[in-house]
């Protein structure tokens, strides 16, 4: 039981040093942050370094339809963050069957499946899987996921097109070639 | 219950010409007294039942001059309760005239959100004899609001709200001063909040309710028995009628009395209807569970499938998220979507209207549009009414000690006849905000990061990698590698070159904790 007139005498002792507040979205995040464990295939970069809240990754895939390649995308942490999910978004255009041509992403634990126990260690290596295994029934790219479904062969040729800058069905697409092992 | 029957009545009583507040305080107060007696026994059903009846019939003889703006017998009401001990009183309540000075000229209460909620709120505060109320609220009037938010005229509208509130408390009830505060509650630094004796939310934001609570929760100190300061602990008390967490109790406390087939129709009754619930609650920063504790009781919002909404929509919202989040930024890559634009919401809604057409889809209006798009969730002015009603009860409670406190949860549901179910919502162990009671670290300003890094990996921390921030800053992060790298020189500075001073907080997260730990530094002479 508490009763303010009773302490109203006492109220208020001075300012306690400290700073800026943290919030819960902060504290959070730079426990994700500094638990992160990726793969060699993974970096992640701070422009500032002070906010754990914007952040770039670079994805090179090792193997499947899209080695050889690098892959940019930006995440944004909300404050609302874990209850919800960070906004990714791809940098580039690319072909890919659940990546649209504005760079959003279609990976469900980024929406409908997102849960507070995941983490961005999590997020990271769902990006990654959807390079290794693009899905096919769950397109963002209906062109592109048709033609993974019915002509793998073709699939793989129109990626490596469009990997190297070409075009794939009247879409000129960015160059995400690796240049060496610099990246 | 109608909305609008409702408000009418509301806002009536508040434009007629009354002969004195308490008159038009009690034609307000009626509804919500009678749902609080039926639900807690609360002393502002007793406030407004007395106001109602303002018959003298106690004649406590109690010789109280009358303030130079009042008129005789303007707080019988309020010292019906605070002259007298009543059978719920608190143990330490002393029954005498000084707390009714306290609650008119020394208790300041902040009330966050002037909306639906708020207008109760305030109405509610200055007719219990609050007068050093201050509002804030970063929204200007809607055409929309009027029907509830009866501080607000046709006139008023684009004005702000916090402004346009507090001008009309303050003439209508003489004595009485509202401070508005026309801006975000995270403009506001600290030292603003650490003025007040109680903070009072009717906000339909989780974001901004997360905000406040985390920083009431960091304002407590404690003293070297880990006792909290007293004065520096502010209540919060917290009022919300978005009826989301309160599904899911529903669920849980019927499964708990009668069993499985009744939480599943209070399931289908809880997603056909909103509007009709709602909460209260008493938060009594660290000492009672906190907002963060419960917030898992909030669902998310409803998300749909980003394929589904682009490949196979199927009811009229998968076309409104699709004209909304692939379309407009398609149209307009460098225009963000205001969603109070009536202009935007129009182009949203043909091309929703469009896409649903295609699909064979019926139902799309621009109502829905509007509603899909600002994720609106209808208000009832009656269930704001109960919840201002149940908040503004506490607060006289929490402010005199005249009456026991909610304790320290509230749900309320009047969807059908009306429901209510009170309980102690427990802490959380591992809350993020509340479990974060700060550690005292003995540390000097001469001495670098790296040895501070190395005393952490020692009981009883045992921290292998820390990341480590305070001031805002990055001091140091074990991962990514990129991150280490461009924080390690941090490591061979000192404290003081790192600007930490005698009493800073650090946030230390490592793998070993589930969330960071709060270090306050205690700087050896
Ligand atoms: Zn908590």
């Amino acid at each position: 039981m508490i009763n303010l007139f009773s302490l109203k005498q006492q109220k208020k002792d001075a300012a306690a040093a400290g700073g800026k507040k943290t919030s819960a979205a902060q504290l959070r995040t730079q426990k994700d942050i500094n638990d992160l464990n990726l793969p060699s295939t993974c970096k992640v970069d701070f422009p500032n370094p002070d906010d754990l809240l914007t952040f770039n990754l670079a994805i090179a895939p090792d193997e499947g339809f899209y080695k050889g390649g690098l892959f940019r995308f930006t995440f944004k942490i909300g404050p609302n963050y874990p209850h919800e999910p960070p906004k990714v978004h791809c940098e580039q255009k690319i072909y890919h069957p659940n990546i649209d041509l504005q760079g959003n992403v279609c990976l469900n634990i980024l929406r409908e499946d997102w849960k507070p126990v995941l983490s961005i260690n999590s997020v990271i290596y769902g990006l990654q899987f959807l390079f290794l295994e693009p899905n096919p029934d769950d397109p963002l790219n209906k062109e592109a996921a048709a033609n993974l479904r019915e002509n793998r062969r073709g699939f793989e040729a129109n990626v490596t097109r469009s990997l190297r800058g070409g075009s794939v069905e009247n879409n000129v697409f960015d160059n995400c070639m690796r240049s060496g092992n610099s990246w | 219950m109608d909305a609008s029957t409702e408000t009418a009545a509301q806002s009536g009583a508040l434009d007629a010409t009354a002969p004195s507040p308490a008159v038009a305080g009690s034609n307000n107060a009626r509804p919500a007294s009678n749902a609080i007696v039926s639900n807690t026994n609360t002393a502002a059903a007793a406030v407004a039942a007395a106001a109602v009846e303002d018959d003298d019939t106690e004649g406590e003889g109690e010789d109280v001059a009358p303030r130079f703006e009042d008129w005789a017998g303007r707080w019988d009401h309020i010292d019906k309760l605070l002259v007298r001990r009543g059978p719920f009183a608190q143990p330490t309540f002393e029954p005498c005239v000084e707390l009714r000075d306290f609650l008119l000229e020394q208790c300041r209460i902040l009330v966050i959100g002037a909306g639906g909620l708020g207008c109760e709120l305030l109405k509610d505060l200055a007719l219990s004899g609050f007068r050093n109320i201050d509002v804030i609220d970063m929204d200007t009037i809607d055409i929309s609001n009027l029907n509830r938010q009866f501080l607000f005229r046709q006139k008023d509208v684009g004005q702000s709200k916090a402004l346009v509130a507090a001008e009309f408390v303050n003439r209508r009830v003489a004595g009485c001063k509202v401070t508005p505060h026309f801006c975000k509650i995270q403009d506001k630094p600290e030292d603003f909040y650490r003025q007040f004796q109680l903070v009072v939310c009717g906000l339909d934001s989780i974001p901004a309710r997360r905000w406040i609570n985390a920083l009431l929760v960091s304002l407590v100190q404690y003293n070297d028995d880990k006792e909290i300061v007293p004065g520096t602990m502010i209540p919060m008390i917290d009022g919300g009628t978005e009826g989301n967490c309160v599904l899911r109790f529903l669920q849980f406390s019927v499964r708990l009395f009668v069993g499985l087939s009744f939480t599943a129709l209070f399931c289908v009754a809880g997603l056909l209807y909103q509007g009709f619930k709602g909460q209260a609650r008493v938060i009594l920063p660290g000492m009672s569970s906190c907002f963060e504790c419960s917030i898992d009781t909030f669902p998310p919002q409803t998300t749909f499938p980003l394929c589904t909404i682009a490949s196979t929509p199927r009811i009229p919202a998968h076309c409104i998220e699709y004209a909304k989040i692939v379309l407009w930024p398609q149209a307009f890559p460098d225009r963000a979507l205001d969603t109070d634009d009536p202009e935007h919401i129009n182009w949203l809604y043909l091309e929703a209207l469009k896409r649903a057409n295609e699909y064979g889809i019926q139902g799309v209006t621009y109502r829905l549009t509007q509603g899909v798009v600002k994720n609106i969730i209808p208000a009832v002015a009656s269930t704001n009414a109960v919840i201002a009603a149940a908040c503004a009860s506490e607060a006289f409670k929490l402010a005199t000690g005249c009456s026991s406190q909610l304790n320290n949860y509230m749900q309320f549901n009047g969807q059908d006849s009306l429901y209510t179910f009170t309980f102690e919502y427990e802490q959380k162990p591992d809350c993020l905000v509340c479990s974060n009671i700060p550690l005292d670290f003995a540390c000097s300003a001469s001495e670098p990061l790296r040895a501070l890094v190395e005393r952490l990996s020692e009981q009883p921390f045992q921290f292998k990698a820390p990341g480590i921030r305070g001031l805002g800053k990055t001091f140091y992060m074990s991962a990514p590698p990129s991150l280490e790298l461009s924080t390690r020189p941090n490591l061979d500075r000192t404290l003081a070159e790192l600007g930490l001073q005698d009493g800073a907080f650090l946030q230390v997260a490592d793998v070993a904790v589930p969330l960071p730990v709060q270090l306050k530094l205690q700087f050896r002479p």
